[in-house]
Protein backbone atom coordinates (compact mmCIF):
# COMPACT_ATOMS: atom_id res chain seq x y z
CA UNK A 1 0.00 0.00 0.00
CA UNK A 2 2.77 2.43 0.94
CA UNK A 3 4.52 1.92 -2.39
CA UNK A 4 1.39 3.23 -4.08
CA UNK A 5 1.96 6.67 -2.60
CA UNK A 6 4.21 9.62 -2.96
CA UNK A 7 6.80 9.35 -0.21
CA UNK A 8 9.01 12.28 0.70
CA UNK A 9 11.50 11.42 3.41
CA UNK A 10 13.79 13.87 5.25
CA UNK A 11 14.24 16.02 2.16
CA UNK A 12 16.84 18.77 2.31
CA UNK A 13 17.73 21.40 -0.27
CA UNK A 14 19.94 24.33 0.61
CA UNK A 15 21.16 27.04 -1.75
CA UNK A 16 24.25 29.17 -1.40
CA UNK A 17 23.89 32.78 -2.43
CA UNK A 18 26.01 35.89 -2.19
CA UNK A 19 25.64 37.67 1.12
CA UNK A 20 23.76 40.95 0.63
CA UNK A 21 25.51 44.20 1.55
CA UNK A 22 25.37 44.82 5.29
CA UNK A 23 23.83 47.98 6.78
CA UNK A 24 21.07 47.95 4.12
CA UNK A 25 23.63 48.59 1.42
CA UNK A 26 24.65 51.97 2.90
CA UNK A 27 28.35 51.46 2.27
CA UNK A 28 31.09 53.51 0.72
CA UNK A 29 32.38 52.45 -2.69
CA UNK A 30 35.59 50.86 -1.26
CA UNK A 31 33.48 49.00 1.32
CA UNK A 32 31.29 47.64 -1.48
CA UNK A 33 34.35 46.54 -3.44
CA UNK A 34 35.74 44.90 -0.33
CA UNK A 35 32.44 43.09 0.23
CA UNK A 36 32.45 41.86 -3.37
CA UNK A 37 36.04 40.65 -3.13
CA UNK A 38 35.32 38.68 0.02
CA UNK A 39 32.60 36.88 -1.96
CA UNK A 40 30.99 35.53 1.19
CA UNK A 41 28.06 33.20 0.81
CA UNK A 42 25.08 32.56 2.99
CA UNK A 43 23.02 29.42 3.16
CA UNK A 44 19.35 29.55 2.28
CA UNK A 45 17.48 26.59 3.70
CA UNK A 46 14.86 26.30 0.96
CA UNK A 47 13.66 22.84 2.04
CA UNK A 48 14.76 21.70 5.45
CA UNK A 49 14.12 18.13 6.56
CA UNK A 50 10.66 17.73 5.05
CA UNK A 51 8.81 14.41 5.20
CA UNK A 52 5.30 13.49 4.13
CA UNK A 53 3.28 10.83 2.32
CA UNK A 54 0.37 11.17 -0.05
CA UNK A 55 -2.06 8.39 -0.84
CA UNK A 56 -3.59 7.65 -4.23
CA UNK A 57 -6.59 9.82 -5.04
CA UNK A 58 -5.60 12.40 -2.47
CA UNK A 59 -5.05 16.14 -2.87
CA UNK A 60 -2.26 17.26 -0.60
CA UNK A 61 -2.01 21.00 -0.06
CA UNK A 62 1.11 22.94 0.85
CA UNK A 63 0.36 26.31 2.33
CA UNK A 64 3.09 28.88 2.71
CA UNK A 65 4.16 32.47 2.18
CA UNK A 66 6.33 33.61 -0.73
CA UNK A 67 9.83 32.23 -0.34
CA UNK A 68 8.78 29.59 2.17
CA UNK A 69 10.04 26.72 -0.01
CA UNK A 70 6.85 25.57 -1.77
CA UNK A 71 8.16 25.91 -5.32
CA UNK A 72 11.55 24.40 -4.44
CA UNK A 73 9.74 21.38 -3.05
CA UNK A 74 7.71 21.06 -6.26
CA UNK A 75 10.88 21.43 -8.37
CA UNK A 76 12.60 18.70 -6.37
CA UNK A 77 9.68 16.35 -7.02
CA UNK A 78 9.64 17.44 -10.70
CA UNK A 79 13.28 16.24 -11.09
CA UNK A 80 14.34 19.83 -11.86
CA UNK A 81 16.45 20.08 -8.74
CA UNK A 82 18.69 17.49 -7.14
CA UNK A 83 18.18 17.08 -3.39
CA UNK A 84 21.13 17.57 -1.02
CA UNK A 85 19.84 14.66 1.02
CA UNK A 86 16.66 12.73 1.69
CA UNK A 87 14.48 10.74 -0.67
CA UNK A 88 11.48 11.17 -2.89
CA UNK A 89 9.75 8.12 -4.34
CA UNK A 90 6.54 7.46 -6.19
CA UNK A 91 5.26 3.95 -6.78
CA UNK A 92 8.62 2.89 -5.35
CA UNK A 93 10.58 4.73 -8.05
CA UNK A 94 13.28 7.05 -6.77
CA UNK A 95 13.32 10.61 -8.11
CA UNK A 96 17.09 10.57 -8.74
CA UNK A 97 17.91 6.93 -9.51
CA UNK A 98 14.78 6.24 -11.59
CA UNK A 99 14.45 9.74 -12.94
CA UNK A 100 13.27 8.69 -16.42
CA UNK A 101 10.51 6.42 -15.09
CA UNK A 102 9.56 9.06 -12.54
CA UNK A 103 9.18 11.69 -15.24
CA UNK A 104 6.84 9.42 -17.22
CA UNK A 105 4.37 9.56 -14.32
CA UNK A 106 4.38 13.24 -13.47
CA UNK A 107 3.48 16.61 -14.85
CA UNK A 108 3.35 20.08 -13.45
CA UNK A 109 1.52 23.37 -13.67
CA UNK A 110 3.50 26.31 -12.37
CA UNK A 111 2.36 29.74 -11.27
CA UNK A 112 3.87 31.16 -14.43
CA UNK A 113 2.46 29.57 -17.58
CA UNK A 114 5.68 29.23 -19.61
CA UNK A 115 5.12 28.81 -23.33
CA UNK A 116 6.56 29.82 -26.65
CA UNK A 117 4.63 33.07 -26.75
CA UNK A 118 4.58 33.43 -30.54
CA UNK A 119 3.32 29.90 -31.12
CA UNK A 120 -0.37 29.13 -30.94
CA UNK A 121 -1.75 27.20 -28.00
CA UNK A 122 -2.29 24.24 -30.35
CA UNK A 123 1.34 24.32 -31.52
CA UNK A 124 2.54 24.53 -27.93
CA UNK A 125 0.32 21.64 -26.88
CA UNK A 126 1.31 19.44 -29.82
CA UNK A 127 4.98 20.11 -29.08
CA UNK A 128 4.54 19.26 -25.39
CA UNK A 129 2.56 16.11 -26.23
CA UNK A 130 5.17 14.87 -28.71
CA UNK A 131 7.76 14.97 -25.92
CA UNK A 132 5.65 12.32 -24.22
CA UNK A 133 5.40 10.23 -27.38
CA UNK A 134 1.86 11.32 -28.31
CA UNK A 135 0.89 12.07 -31.90
CA UNK A 136 -0.41 15.48 -32.95
CA UNK A 137 -3.90 14.02 -33.49
CA UNK A 138 -4.01 12.47 -30.01
CA UNK A 139 -2.80 15.74 -28.52
CA UNK A 140 -5.47 17.80 -30.25
CA UNK A 141 -8.28 15.44 -29.27
CA UNK A 142 -7.24 15.18 -25.64
CA UNK A 143 -6.49 18.89 -25.28
CA UNK A 144 -9.86 19.85 -26.71
CA UNK A 145 -11.70 17.63 -24.21
CA UNK A 146 -9.74 19.07 -21.28
CA UNK A 147 -10.15 22.65 -22.45
CA UNK A 148 -13.90 22.27 -22.86
CA UNK A 149 -14.08 21.06 -19.23
CA UNK A 150 -12.06 24.10 -18.22
CA UNK A 151 -14.44 26.45 -20.00
CA UNK A 152 -11.94 27.41 -22.71
CA UNK A 153 -13.26 28.31 -26.13
CA UNK A 154 -11.45 25.72 -28.27
CA UNK A 155 -11.90 27.83 -31.43
CA UNK A 156 -9.15 30.07 -30.01
CA UNK A 157 -6.58 27.30 -30.05
CA UNK A 158 -4.92 28.70 -33.15
CA UNK A 159 -4.30 32.09 -31.54
CA UNK A 160 -0.82 32.98 -30.41
CA UNK A 161 -0.21 32.50 -26.69
CA UNK A 162 0.73 36.15 -26.27
CA UNK A 163 -2.75 37.15 -27.41
CA UNK A 164 -4.48 35.10 -24.73
CA UNK A 165 -5.33 36.37 -21.24
CA UNK A 166 -3.47 35.12 -18.19
CA UNK A 167 -6.46 32.97 -17.23
CA UNK A 168 -6.60 31.40 -20.68
CA UNK A 169 -2.87 30.74 -20.67
CA UNK A 170 -3.18 29.02 -17.32
CA UNK A 171 -5.96 26.80 -18.69
CA UNK A 172 -3.67 25.85 -21.58
CA UNK A 173 -0.96 25.08 -19.00
CA UNK A 174 -3.37 22.76 -17.20
CA UNK A 175 -4.28 21.08 -20.48
CA UNK A 176 -0.57 20.63 -21.24
CA UNK A 177 -0.09 18.88 -17.92
CA UNK A 178 -3.21 16.73 -18.15
CA UNK A 179 -2.93 15.54 -21.73
CA UNK A 180 0.02 13.34 -20.81
CA UNK A 181 -2.22 11.54 -18.26
CA UNK A 182 0.06 12.02 -15.23
CA UNK A 183 -0.62 10.04 -12.09
CA UNK A 184 1.25 12.57 -10.00
CA UNK A 185 0.08 16.09 -10.76
CA UNK A 186 2.08 18.95 -9.30
CA UNK A 187 0.11 22.17 -9.14
CA UNK A 188 2.27 25.08 -8.07
CA UNK A 189 -0.07 27.98 -7.27
CA UNK A 190 -2.21 27.27 -10.33
CA UNK A 191 -4.81 29.93 -9.50
CA UNK A 192 -2.54 32.78 -8.37
CA UNK A 193 -3.27 35.95 -10.33
CA UNK A 194 -6.33 34.56 -12.11
CA UNK A 195 -9.60 36.45 -12.47
CA UNK A 196 -12.46 35.08 -10.31
CA UNK A 197 -14.14 33.20 -13.19
CA UNK A 198 -10.93 31.49 -14.33
CA UNK A 199 -10.04 30.72 -10.73
CA UNK A 200 -13.41 29.05 -10.19
CA UNK A 201 -13.08 27.08 -13.45
CA UNK A 202 -9.63 25.80 -12.45
CA UNK A 203 -10.70 24.94 -8.89
CA UNK A 204 -13.76 23.07 -10.17
CA UNK A 205 -11.54 21.14 -12.55
CA UNK A 206 -9.14 20.15 -9.76
CA UNK A 207 -12.15 18.89 -7.79
CA UNK A 208 -13.20 16.79 -10.76
CA UNK A 209 -9.72 15.31 -11.01
CA UNK A 210 -10.01 14.15 -7.41
CA UNK A 211 -13.28 12.40 -8.24
CA UNK A 212 -11.45 10.43 -10.94
CA UNK A 213 -9.48 8.98 -8.02
CA UNK A 214 -6.53 7.71 -10.06
CA UNK A 215 -4.16 10.57 -9.52
CA UNK A 216 -2.17 12.08 -6.70
CA UNK A 217 -2.32 15.87 -6.62
CA UNK A 218 0.17 18.07 -4.82
CA UNK A 219 -1.15 21.61 -4.65
CA UNK A 220 0.71 24.63 -3.37
CA UNK A 221 -1.35 27.70 -2.69
CA UNK A 222 -1.68 31.02 -0.92
CA UNK A 223 -5.42 30.77 -0.87
CA UNK A 224 -6.87 29.52 2.42
CA UNK A 225 -10.33 28.89 1.04
CA UNK A 226 -8.89 27.00 -1.92
CA UNK A 227 -6.75 24.87 0.41
CA UNK A 228 -9.67 24.11 2.69
CA UNK A 229 -12.08 23.33 -0.13
CA UNK A 230 -9.82 21.19 -2.28
CA UNK A 231 -7.26 19.51 -0.04
CA UNK A 232 -7.62 16.32 1.96
CA UNK A 233 -4.47 17.07 3.89
CA UNK A 234 -2.57 20.30 4.32
CA UNK A 235 1.00 21.06 5.35
CA UNK A 236 2.02 24.53 6.45
CA UNK A 237 5.55 25.34 5.33
CA UNK A 238 7.63 28.13 6.83
CA UNK A 239 11.33 28.77 6.14
CA UNK A 240 11.59 25.42 4.41
CA UNK A 241 10.13 23.40 7.28
CA UNK A 242 6.75 21.77 7.65
CA UNK A 243 5.51 23.29 10.89
CA UNK A 244 2.09 21.63 10.91
CA UNK A 245 0.29 18.93 8.95
CA UNK A 246 -3.16 17.42 9.04
CA UNK A 247 -6.63 17.67 7.62
CA UNK A 248 -8.11 21.19 7.66
CA UNK A 249 -10.16 20.10 10.68
CA UNK A 250 -7.12 18.77 12.54
CA UNK A 251 -5.16 21.93 11.85
CA UNK A 252 -7.94 24.10 13.19
CA UNK A 253 -8.16 21.93 16.29
CA UNK A 254 -4.45 22.58 16.94
CA UNK A 255 -5.03 26.28 17.60
CA UNK A 256 -8.63 26.29 18.74
CA UNK A 257 -9.04 26.98 22.43
CA UNK A 258 -12.27 26.27 24.29
CA UNK A 259 -13.95 25.13 21.09
CA UNK A 260 -14.04 28.58 19.44
CA UNK A 261 -14.48 28.83 15.65
CA UNK A 262 -11.18 29.39 13.87
CA UNK A 263 -10.38 29.71 10.20
CA UNK A 264 -7.42 28.26 8.34
CA UNK A 265 -6.07 31.79 8.15
CA UNK A 266 -6.13 31.99 11.98
CA UNK A 267 -4.19 28.72 12.05
CA UNK A 268 -1.62 30.06 9.62
CA UNK A 269 -1.12 33.34 11.50
CA UNK A 270 -0.91 31.53 14.83
CA UNK A 271 1.66 29.02 13.62
CA UNK A 272 3.85 31.18 11.40
CA UNK A 273 3.38 34.59 12.97
CA UNK A 274 2.75 36.05 9.50
CA UNK A 275 -0.39 37.02 7.66
CA UNK A 276 -0.56 35.34 4.26
CA UNK A 277 -2.86 38.07 2.95
CA UNK A 278 0.08 40.52 3.12
CA UNK A 279 1.97 38.20 0.84
CA UNK A 280 -0.58 38.09 -1.91
CA UNK A 281 -0.91 40.95 -4.37
CA UNK B 1 14.34 0.91 -22.81
CA UNK B 2 15.43 3.08 -25.71
CA UNK B 3 12.55 2.90 -28.20
CA UNK B 4 13.92 4.26 -31.48
CA UNK B 5 10.45 4.93 -32.96
CA UNK B 6 9.37 6.94 -29.94
CA UNK B 7 12.66 8.82 -29.81
CA UNK B 8 12.31 9.72 -33.50
CA UNK B 9 8.85 11.22 -32.80
CA UNK B 10 10.30 13.14 -29.86
CA UNK B 11 13.25 14.36 -31.91
CA UNK B 12 10.83 15.53 -34.59
CA UNK B 13 9.06 17.64 -31.94
CA UNK B 14 12.12 19.90 -31.74
CA UNK B 15 12.48 20.18 -35.52
CA UNK B 16 8.78 20.99 -35.97
CA UNK B 17 8.79 23.47 -33.08
CA UNK B 18 11.82 25.32 -34.45
CA UNK B 19 10.36 25.57 -37.95
CA UNK B 20 7.10 26.86 -36.39
CA UNK B 21 9.09 29.48 -34.52
CA UNK B 22 10.92 30.36 -37.71
CA UNK B 23 7.57 31.03 -39.44
CA UNK B 24 6.39 33.19 -36.54
CA UNK B 25 9.52 35.28 -36.55
CA UNK B 26 9.62 35.65 -40.33
CA UNK B 27 10.66 39.31 -40.18
CA UNK B 28 13.80 38.31 -38.33
CA UNK B 29 14.46 35.53 -40.83
CA UNK B 30 14.21 37.98 -43.71
CA UNK B 31 16.69 40.18 -41.89
CA UNK B 32 19.10 37.26 -41.33
CA UNK B 33 18.83 36.14 -44.97
CA UNK B 34 19.41 39.70 -46.18
CA UNK B 35 22.39 40.04 -43.88
CA UNK B 36 23.88 36.72 -45.07
CA UNK B 37 23.52 37.74 -48.72
CA UNK B 38 24.90 41.24 -48.17
CA UNK B 39 27.76 39.84 -46.10
CA UNK B 40 28.80 37.35 -48.80
CA UNK B 41 28.44 40.02 -51.49
CA UNK B 42 30.45 42.71 -49.72
CA UNK B 43 33.24 40.26 -48.91
CA UNK B 44 33.33 38.92 -52.49
CA UNK B 45 33.19 42.43 -54.00
CA UNK B 46 36.41 43.36 -52.20
CA UNK B 47 38.24 41.23 -54.76
CA UNK B 48 36.27 42.18 -57.88
CA UNK B 49 38.55 44.32 -60.05
CA UNK B 50 41.54 43.58 -57.82
CA UNK B 51 41.94 39.87 -58.27
CA UNK B 52 40.90 36.97 -60.48
CA UNK B 53 37.55 35.13 -60.50
CA UNK B 54 39.33 32.52 -58.41
CA UNK B 55 40.15 35.13 -55.74
CA UNK B 56 36.53 36.31 -55.64
CA UNK B 57 35.29 32.75 -55.21
CA UNK B 58 37.93 32.15 -52.52
CA UNK B 59 36.38 34.89 -50.39
CA UNK B 60 32.77 34.00 -51.20
CA UNK B 61 33.44 30.39 -50.14
CA UNK B 62 34.84 31.71 -46.86
CA UNK B 63 31.70 33.77 -46.25
CA UNK B 64 29.33 30.94 -47.18
CA UNK B 65 31.07 28.14 -45.30
CA UNK B 66 31.58 30.32 -42.26
CA UNK B 67 27.89 31.29 -42.39
CA UNK B 68 26.88 27.62 -42.53
CA UNK B 69 29.23 26.47 -39.76
CA UNK B 70 28.18 29.39 -37.56
CA UNK B 71 24.55 28.31 -37.93
CA UNK B 72 25.52 24.75 -36.93
CA UNK B 73 27.25 25.99 -33.83
CA UNK B 74 24.78 28.71 -32.87
CA UNK B 75 21.44 27.00 -33.49
CA UNK B 76 22.06 24.25 -30.92
CA UNK B 77 23.08 26.79 -28.33
CA UNK B 78 20.30 29.22 -29.33
CA UNK B 79 17.68 26.49 -28.90
CA UNK B 80 18.67 26.35 -25.23
CA UNK B 81 18.82 30.15 -24.95
CA UNK B 82 15.33 30.42 -26.40
CA UNK B 83 13.93 27.88 -23.97
CA UNK B 84 15.58 29.72 -21.10
CA UNK B 85 14.02 33.03 -22.17
CA UNK B 86 10.56 31.54 -22.59
CA UNK B 87 10.86 29.53 -19.38
CA UNK B 88 9.94 26.30 -21.18
CA UNK B 89 13.28 24.62 -20.41
CA UNK B 90 11.85 23.27 -17.15
CA UNK B 91 9.07 21.52 -19.08
CA UNK B 92 11.50 20.08 -21.60
CA UNK B 93 13.80 18.81 -18.84
CA UNK B 94 10.84 17.42 -16.90
CA UNK B 95 9.60 15.39 -19.89
CA UNK B 96 10.58 11.70 -20.11
CA UNK B 97 13.07 12.15 -22.92
CA UNK B 98 16.70 11.26 -23.27
CA UNK B 99 18.94 14.30 -23.53
CA UNK B 100 20.52 12.77 -26.62
CA UNK B 101 17.08 12.78 -28.29
CA UNK B 102 16.51 16.38 -27.30
CA UNK B 103 19.87 17.55 -28.62
CA UNK B 104 19.82 15.39 -31.76
CA UNK B 105 16.48 17.02 -32.66
CA UNK B 106 18.03 20.47 -32.25
CA UNK B 107 21.08 19.41 -34.30
CA UNK B 108 18.96 18.09 -37.17
CA UNK B 109 17.10 21.35 -37.29
CA UNK B 110 20.44 23.20 -37.34
CA UNK B 111 21.61 21.14 -40.33
CA UNK B 112 18.36 21.61 -42.27
CA UNK B 113 18.18 25.31 -41.50
CA UNK B 114 21.87 25.84 -42.27
CA UNK B 115 21.56 24.07 -45.64
CA UNK B 116 18.44 26.07 -46.50
CA UNK B 117 19.96 29.42 -45.65
CA UNK B 118 23.34 28.78 -47.21
CA UNK B 119 21.74 27.19 -50.29
CA UNK B 120 19.61 30.28 -50.91
CA UNK B 121 22.58 32.62 -50.47
CA UNK B 122 24.67 30.47 -52.81
CA UNK B 123 21.90 30.46 -55.42
CA UNK B 124 21.73 34.25 -55.32
CA UNK B 125 25.48 34.84 -55.77
CA UNK B 126 25.75 34.31 -59.58
CA UNK B 127 23.12 37.04 -60.13
CA UNK B 128 25.41 39.59 -58.52
CA UNK B 129 28.84 38.41 -59.52
CA UNK B 130 28.17 37.18 -63.05
CA UNK B 131 31.45 36.37 -64.81
CA UNK B 132 33.40 37.24 -61.67
CA UNK B 133 32.51 33.84 -60.22
CA UNK B 134 33.51 30.70 -62.04
CA UNK B 135 31.87 27.52 -60.78
CA UNK B 136 32.94 25.41 -63.76
CA UNK B 137 35.71 23.72 -61.72
CA UNK B 138 33.46 22.88 -58.78
CA UNK B 139 33.24 19.33 -57.51
CA UNK B 140 29.79 19.35 -55.88
CA UNK B 141 30.06 15.84 -54.45
CA UNK B 142 33.24 16.69 -52.54
CA UNK B 143 31.54 19.88 -51.35
CA UNK B 144 28.49 17.95 -50.07
CA UNK B 145 30.64 15.38 -48.24
CA UNK B 146 32.79 18.13 -46.73
CA UNK B 147 29.79 20.11 -45.51
CA UNK B 148 28.17 17.04 -43.92
CA UNK B 149 31.41 15.91 -42.27
CA UNK B 150 32.16 19.40 -41.00
CA UNK B 151 28.61 19.63 -39.58
CA UNK B 152 29.44 16.82 -37.15
CA UNK B 153 32.33 18.61 -35.52
CA UNK B 154 30.50 21.92 -35.37
CA UNK B 155 27.52 20.24 -33.78
CA UNK B 156 29.92 18.88 -31.14
CA UNK B 157 31.20 22.40 -30.49
CA UNK B 158 27.59 23.67 -30.44
CA UNK B 159 26.68 21.08 -27.80
CA UNK B 160 29.52 22.28 -25.61
CA UNK B 161 28.59 25.92 -26.22
CA UNK B 162 24.97 25.12 -25.24
CA UNK B 163 25.93 24.82 -21.59
CA UNK B 164 26.68 28.57 -21.48
CA UNK B 165 23.03 29.62 -21.98
CA UNK B 166 21.93 26.68 -19.84
CA UNK B 167 23.72 28.23 -16.89
CA UNK B 168 23.03 31.85 -17.75
CA UNK B 169 21.02 33.04 -20.79
CA UNK B 170 22.55 36.55 -20.86
CA UNK B 171 26.19 35.66 -20.24
CA UNK B 172 25.78 32.44 -22.22
CA UNK B 173 25.03 34.18 -25.50
CA UNK B 174 28.06 36.40 -25.06
CA UNK B 175 30.28 33.41 -24.28
CA UNK B 176 29.05 31.58 -27.40
CA UNK B 177 29.82 34.72 -29.43
CA UNK B 178 33.37 34.88 -28.08
CA UNK B 179 33.98 31.21 -28.89
CA UNK B 180 32.62 31.73 -32.39
CA UNK B 181 34.80 34.79 -33.04
CA UNK B 182 37.94 32.95 -31.89
CA UNK B 183 37.21 30.13 -34.37
CA UNK B 184 36.64 32.77 -37.08
CA UNK B 185 40.00 34.34 -36.34
CA UNK B 186 42.11 31.20 -36.31
CA UNK B 187 40.53 29.14 -39.08
CA UNK B 188 41.55 31.03 -42.20
CA UNK B 189 38.04 31.96 -43.25
CA UNK B 190 39.14 34.91 -45.41
CA UNK B 191 42.91 34.38 -45.49
CA UNK B 192 45.45 31.59 -45.43
CA UNK B 193 46.36 30.52 -41.91
CA UNK B 194 50.01 31.02 -42.88
CA UNK B 195 49.55 34.77 -42.30
CA UNK B 196 48.73 34.18 -38.63
CA UNK B 197 51.39 34.38 -35.91
CA UNK B 198 52.98 30.97 -35.39
CA UNK B 199 51.32 30.33 -32.02
CA UNK B 200 47.93 30.96 -33.58
CA UNK B 201 48.72 28.59 -36.42
CA UNK B 202 49.19 25.85 -33.82
CA UNK B 203 45.71 26.54 -32.42
CA UNK B 204 44.21 26.66 -35.91
CA UNK B 205 45.14 23.01 -36.33
CA UNK B 206 42.48 21.96 -33.80
CA UNK B 207 39.76 24.04 -35.43
CA UNK B 208 37.47 21.96 -37.69
CA UNK B 209 36.77 25.08 -39.75
CA UNK B 210 40.39 25.03 -40.95
CA UNK B 211 39.93 21.64 -42.63
CA UNK B 212 36.37 22.37 -43.75
CA UNK B 213 37.52 25.49 -45.58
CA UNK B 214 40.59 23.81 -47.03
CA UNK B 215 38.53 20.94 -48.42
CA UNK B 216 35.70 23.18 -49.68
CA UNK B 217 38.09 25.52 -51.48
CA UNK B 218 39.89 22.62 -53.09
CA UNK B 219 36.55 21.18 -54.24
CA UNK B 220 35.12 24.43 -55.56
CA UNK B 221 38.26 25.97 -57.05
CA UNK B 222 40.24 22.94 -58.25
CA UNK B 223 37.64 20.19 -58.82
CA UNK B 224 39.29 18.18 -56.06
CA UNK B 225 37.83 14.72 -55.49
CA UNK B 226 36.83 13.05 -52.23
CA UNK B 227 39.93 10.84 -52.48
CA UNK B 228 42.14 13.92 -52.86
CA UNK B 229 40.56 15.46 -49.77
CA UNK B 230 40.68 12.26 -47.71
CA UNK B 231 43.17 13.75 -45.23
CA UNK B 232 41.03 16.79 -44.49
CA UNK B 233 37.83 14.74 -44.36
CA UNK B 234 39.34 12.15 -42.00
CA UNK B 235 40.57 14.92 -39.71
CA UNK B 236 37.10 16.49 -39.73
CA UNK B 237 35.57 13.10 -38.94
CA UNK B 238 38.01 12.52 -36.06
CA UNK B 239 37.24 15.96 -34.61
CA UNK B 240 33.51 15.15 -34.93
CA UNK B 241 33.93 11.75 -33.28
CA UNK B 242 35.72 13.45 -30.39
CA UNK B 243 33.60 16.59 -30.03
CA UNK B 244 30.11 15.07 -30.23
CA UNK B 245 30.43 12.67 -27.27
CA UNK B 246 32.48 15.31 -25.48
CA UNK B 247 29.69 17.82 -26.17
CA UNK B 248 27.05 15.46 -24.72
CA UNK B 249 29.19 14.82 -21.67
CA UNK B 250 29.88 18.52 -21.07
CA UNK B 251 26.17 19.26 -21.49
CA UNK B 252 25.31 16.50 -19.02
CA UNK B 253 27.72 18.00 -16.48
CA UNK B 254 26.17 21.44 -17.05
CA UNK B 255 22.68 20.03 -16.57
CA UNK B 256 23.64 18.30 -13.33
CA UNK B 257 25.21 21.51 -12.05
CA UNK B 258 22.14 23.54 -13.03
CA UNK B 259 19.93 21.06 -11.17
CA UNK B 260 22.11 21.21 -8.07
CA UNK B 261 22.41 25.00 -8.04
CA UNK B 262 18.84 25.76 -9.11
CA UNK B 263 19.83 27.48 -12.37
CA UNK B 264 17.00 26.18 -14.55
CA UNK B 265 14.20 28.33 -13.21
CA UNK B 266 13.31 31.68 -14.68
CA UNK B 267 11.48 32.92 -11.59
CA UNK B 268 9.22 31.73 -8.79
Amino acid sequence: MMTNTLVVDRLVKHFHRKKPYPNNGKLTFPQKINHRLKNEKEVVKAVDDVSFRVAMGEIYGILGANGSGKSTLIRLISTLLLPDSGEISFFGYDVVKDSFKFRQMINRVSVEASFFKRLSSEENLVYAARLYGLSAREAREKAEKILVRLGFDSTRMDEMMEDLSRGMQQKIAIARALLTSPILLLLDEPTTGLDPKSKRDVQRFISEIREDNDVVVLLTTHDMVEAETLCDHIAIIDNGKFIATGTPKELKAQVSTQGDQVTLEDVFIELTGTDLAEDVE
Amino acid sequence: MFDIKRETVVSYAFIERNFNLLKRYLNWEILFFTYSIVNALTIGLIMVGRGTARDVLYLVIGALIWGFLSIMMREVSDAITWERWEGTIEYTFMAPIYRITHLVGSCFFAILYGLLRTGIVLAVMPFFFGEHIDLSHANWLTLAVTVLTASLSFIGIGLMAAIFPLLSPEKGQAATGILQSVILLISGVYYEIGVLPEWMQVISRISPATYALRSTRAAMLDNSSIADQANNLILLLIIGIITIPLGFWVFHLGEQYAKRAGRLKRSG
